[in-house]
């Protein structure tokens, strides 16, 4: 089965100022260095790893809303060649949607303002058939009418979200970036807002970048999985084949770390435990950049620095290992 | 003797909306060496629980009633302020989610686990920095000696809870309750705590009451759980039994909306609606609005607490055995 | 979708007012703005309404009647060339307004921007702005006012001018500071993620959302510009004689301070009244723009925020 590609990066680089030291002399932090990532049409790519890995950063750079470089394909256009107004218009079809949602709502407008907004931005459904595409969003995204005259601190955690994801939605784009969309919703509204994602998903034809830390819900909702380290992608792979045979050690050593709902379960787990902490960005180690954690390394780990190759049809890793 | 009881714990806040009941009629008792999880989702009262146990709700606008809260032996409710400081320092211990608050920035890590030391075992300036040293060894910062001297800023998330971890830990407690403890860590940093949870408690024998929105978590390390919702306990028991014979609408609710890592495909059952405002009365069952396993006596009466089997209780008309994992528990 | 109400039933349904009367409501909840506004209203009134209800020329001189006191015929008693002090008030308050509203609105048409741009933009361009307004903010606010007017010579226009350059810098700093917190919002990178370029960013959604504090800087900036007016004529280097004037009047109040003090306290009075009215108002108008401190009323108590309807 092939898939139509919507989105593709190649070497996408994000570069900071920062220290590697306290008071050391400033130098370049790669947030995100050499990520290459593939967004078919209608499906979903998860992208997980701990919190500084540059996940969000990779996001973002995706959306050009920090300075990021590389080729980012975006049906068939070079989103980082484009120039300002043609860039404003193509940001139409990529939208973002954040974890704190009540906060990506600008807190003096109403619900009903901040939708008109996005559909006055592109001059979508202007004069009469405004109102009613207002009410038709709202119903979309499973919200009540009434809402429309309300502020944003009025919704809770979960309407705001939606209402954040009914915002995305009117602008009719084809990939919406999730930026840990769930992660600060209690289960119950997760489930709630999960659900709403892969309605949507199915309905409209949109594909997600879902971003998050948190694995559970990545393996839900992704069609694939890319695993990211301290700004590189270490695996990458269908999402099945990534969690029922996980080829890096920092993947492994992930997923035994999730707990699962279960206590059976979690009894017979054979569990890797992580020493230390990430490594500071800005001085990372030589060679495999997991190396300072990783439970296999040896010594040419620290010489060679591993690509991304594949191990198996659509499963690559970054591992000089495997 | 249980190490800790607790009978019918209410705390009320009165604000302009009314009195909100956070802490409605919540029992349990807790053995020594025992880890029983604390469930429910945010508002359920799980952390208000704690923090009566501790009296550290301010009153007013708090109130803190009880029939009863003893820990070994002794009537906290009756303790004196001087008393009750003593008897959290050196007995019952919290640590909780956001680990840079709880400390202190302009002081050193050493000096903050001395003062305890010091002040409460009335150890001296030298074997307080020993015993100090000690500690930190035992929750796992490496060069433990070099980082006494270091500030908070200095040390990542994870090291910082391991910090607060020695700190609680530093006058032996036979209790130590955990507020969310891991949840601003990374899965691989939770995996280290945790770690680290299960040897205190096998090696100290200390009791542990582990506060978490994360089933998982509770699935993994507890002997028993007590899942809470609109300031209630709904349902406790053995965590082998209340996972797999659950036996309230919202326990079941909850483990069919939370999304599993070894598990692929189906789709997830969201729990409907919101949870109910605590200022409201409510004469039948708090979860009655969202349940979907609600029967006709939900709408005649309350639930009370029945018990399912040995340690097993929970409030629910329902008969959900039809969910249960019969193969899991004989 | 279904939707059932967590805590059914809903009676009474919040009002949804507009925006304009939400803030109202919440002004006026504040006892001390409420008295500030009636205070205020009714001096604009009198200013705007001098000729038709007080029968009396301010400039009109009568030495017949000089230096009444208070009576049913003079309220505020006249001066010493028999001109009604009421009247005089009622016409100066006008200038005082006037010299406000303009200062206000020259000082806010230059000092917006730059705080805008400043703060939005930021880098190299806002040092120098920034700088800019750091040399003008070195000069003594009343002595620019003075050596302008010197300048130029005494009318409304000059003074107006000299008081609005002295609050331009003031003005900017103040939307620079809120600007360079609100830039860092979710909300503007949200929008921005939208397609909204950086005109709409910056008048749209900043400018709304630093309305609290430029709206508390515009009445500081208001009432100060009511004092540095009377201060000026005051100098008599403010507006000329014979047009009446809270300043000037009280200049030549002072001589007769103990044989008629009427004529120094009604100045006086007109002058602290409006500025304190002005500076309770701005206090309060803080708070009541930000739809956060909207009560909404005809609530019952099922609905709160958090347990109202819906998931």
């Amino acid at each position: 089965m092939t898939q139509v590609v919507l989105l593709s990066a190649e070497g996408l680089t994000v570069s900071f100022p920062g220290r590697a030291r306290p008071f050391a002399k400033p130098d370049v932090v790669r947030a995100v260095d050499g990520v290459d990532i593939t967004i078919k049409r209608g499906q979903t790519l998860g992208l997980v790893g701990e919190s500084g890995c540059g996940k969000s950063t990779t996001g973002y750079a995706l959306l050009r809303l920090n300075k990021g470089t590389g080729r980012v394909m975006f049906d068939g256009v070079d989103l980082m060649l484009l120039p300002p107004e043609k860039l404003r218009s193509m940001r139409r079809r990529i939208q973002i949607i954040f974890q704190d949602a009540a906060a990506s709502l600008d807190p003096r407008m109403t619900i009903g303002d901040l939708i008109a907004e996005a559909l006055d931005l592109h001059k979508l459904h202007t004069g009469g058939s405004r109102q009613p595409r207002v009410r038709e969003l709202l119903e979309l995204v499973g919200i009540p009418q009434r809402f429309a005259e309300r502020y944003p601190h009025e919704l809770s955690g979960g309407q705001a979200q939606r209402i954040a994801i009914c915002r995305a939605l009117a602008v009719e784009p084809d990939l919406i970036i999730c930026d840990e969309a769930v992660s600060a919703l209690d289960v119950s509204i997760q489930a709630q807002i999960l659900n709403l994602l892969q309605d949507l998903q199915q309905r409209l034809g949109l594909s997600f970048l879902f971003i998050s830390h948190d694995l559970s819900v990545v393996r839900h909702i992704s069609h694939e999985v890319a695993v990211m380290y301290l700004g590189k992608i270490v695996e990458q792979a269908p999402t099945s084949l990534l969690f029922e045979n996980p080829r890096h050690p920092y993947t492994k050593a992930l997923l035994s770390a999730v707990p699962v709902p279960d206590p059976d379960v979690e009894k017979a787990r054979e569990r890797i435990v992580l020493a230390g902490d990430l490594p500071n960005p800005a001085n990372p180690p030589s060679g495999c950049r997991f190396r300072t954690r990783c439970p296999v390394a040896q010594s040419k780990c620290a010489e060679t620095l591993p690509t991304l190759h594949e191990i198996e049809q659509r499963h690559s890793a970054a591992c000089l290992f495997v | 003797m249980p190490l800790l009881t607790v009978k019918n714990l209410r705390t009320r806040f009165s604000t302009d909306r009314g009195t909100v009941r956070a802490v409605d009629g919540v029992s349990f008792e807790l053995e020594e060496g025992e880890v029983m999880g604390l469930v429910g989702e945010s508002g359920s009262g799980k952390s208000i629980t704690a923090m009566s146990i501790m009296r550290l709700i301010k009153e007013p606008p708090g109130r803190i009633e009880a029939d009863e809260i003893t820990f070994d032996g002794v009537d906290l409710l009756a303790l004196t302020p001087a008393q009750l400081r003593d008897y959290r320092a050196r007995h019952i211990s919290m640590i909780f989610q956001d680990p840079m608050r709880s400390l202190n920035p302009v002081l050193t890590i050493g000096r903050q686990l001395m003062e305890t030391l010091q002040r409460h075992l009335r150890m001296s300036a030298r074997d307080a920095r020993r015993r100090s040293i000690e500690l930190l060894e035992v929750v796992g910062i490496p060069r433990a000696e070099k980082r006494l001297d270091e500030y908070p800023h200095q040390f990542s998330g994870g090291m910082r809870q391991r910090v607060m971890i020695a700190i609680a830990l530093s006058c032996n407690p036979r209790l130590l309750i955990a507020d969310e403890a891991t949840t601003a860590l990374d899965v691989t940093i939770q995996a280290q705590i945790i770690d680290l949870i299960r040897r205190l408690r096998s090696e100290m024998g200390t009791a542990v009451i582990w506060i978490s929105h994360d089933l998982g978590l509770v699935a993994g390390l507890c002997d028993k759980v007590s899942v809470m919702y609109a300031g209630r306990i709904v349902e406790s028991g053995p965590v082998r039994e209340v996972f797999y014979r659950p036996a309230h609408g919202y326990t079941l609710g909850l483990m069919n909306c939370t999304p599993r890592v070894d598990d692929i495909g189906h789709r997830l059952r969201p729990i409907e609606g919101m949870p109910p405002n605590l200022a409201e009365p409510m004469p039948l069952c708090p979860f009655l609005p969202r349940c979907e396993m609600a029967v006709a006596a939900c709408r005649e009466s309350k639930p009370r607490l029945e018990t399912i089997a040995e340690g097993h209780v929970a409030s629910c008309h329902a008969n959900l055995s039809a969910y249960w994992r019969k193969e899991k528990v004989a | 979708m279904a939707f059932h109400d967590a805590s059914t039933p809903v009676a009474v349904e919040p009002n949804y007012d507009s925006g304009f009367r939400m803030a109202m409501r919440q002004l006026l909840r504040n006892k001390a703005a409420a008295a500030g506004l009636f205070c205020l209203l009714l001096i604009v009134f009198l200013a705007v309404f001098a000729p038709w209800i007080i029968p009396y020329d301010p400039t009109q001189i009568a030495l017949s009647s000089k230096l009444h006191g208070p009576s049913w015929e003079h309220w505020l008693g006249t001066d010493h060339f028999g001109r009604d002090v009421l009247a005089r008030m009622a016409h100066g308050a006008r200038v005082s307004l006037s010299v406000g509203l303009s200062t206000v609105a020259f000082a806010a048409a230059f000092g917006v921007p730059i705080g805008l741009l400043s703060g939005y933009v930021g880098g190299r361009l806002d040092n120098v702005l920034m700088r800019l307004m750091d040399a003008f903010l070195t000069f003594p606010p009343l002595l620019l006012g003075v050596a302008i007017v010197g300048l130029l010579g005494a009318d409304l226009t000059t003074v107006t001018l000299a008081l609005g350059i002295v609050q331009i810098p003031v003005l900017a700093r103040v939307v620079r500071s809120a600007t360079l917190v609100v830039r860092e919002e979710t909300y503007i990178t949200a929008t921005r993620a939208l397609g909204a370029g950086s005109w709409r960013l910056v008048f749209q959604h900043v400018l709304r959302n630093i309305l609290s504090p430029l709206v508390v800087q515009i009445t500081i900036v208001f009432s100060a510009a009511i004092v540095a007016e009377a201060s000026l004529s005051f100098l008599g280097l403010g507006v000329q004689p014979p047009t009446p004037s809270w300043g000037r009047d009280l200049a030549e109040a002072r001589r007769f301070m103990v044989d008629a003090p009427w004529m120094f306290l009604a100045p006086t009075g007109f002058i602290i009244v409006s500025v304190m009215a002005i500076n309770f108002m701005g206090d309060s108008l803080r708070d009541s723009l930000d739809p956060r401190s909207w009560v909404r009323r005809a609530v019952t108590s099922r609905e709160t925020p958090r347990a109202s309807a819906d998931r």
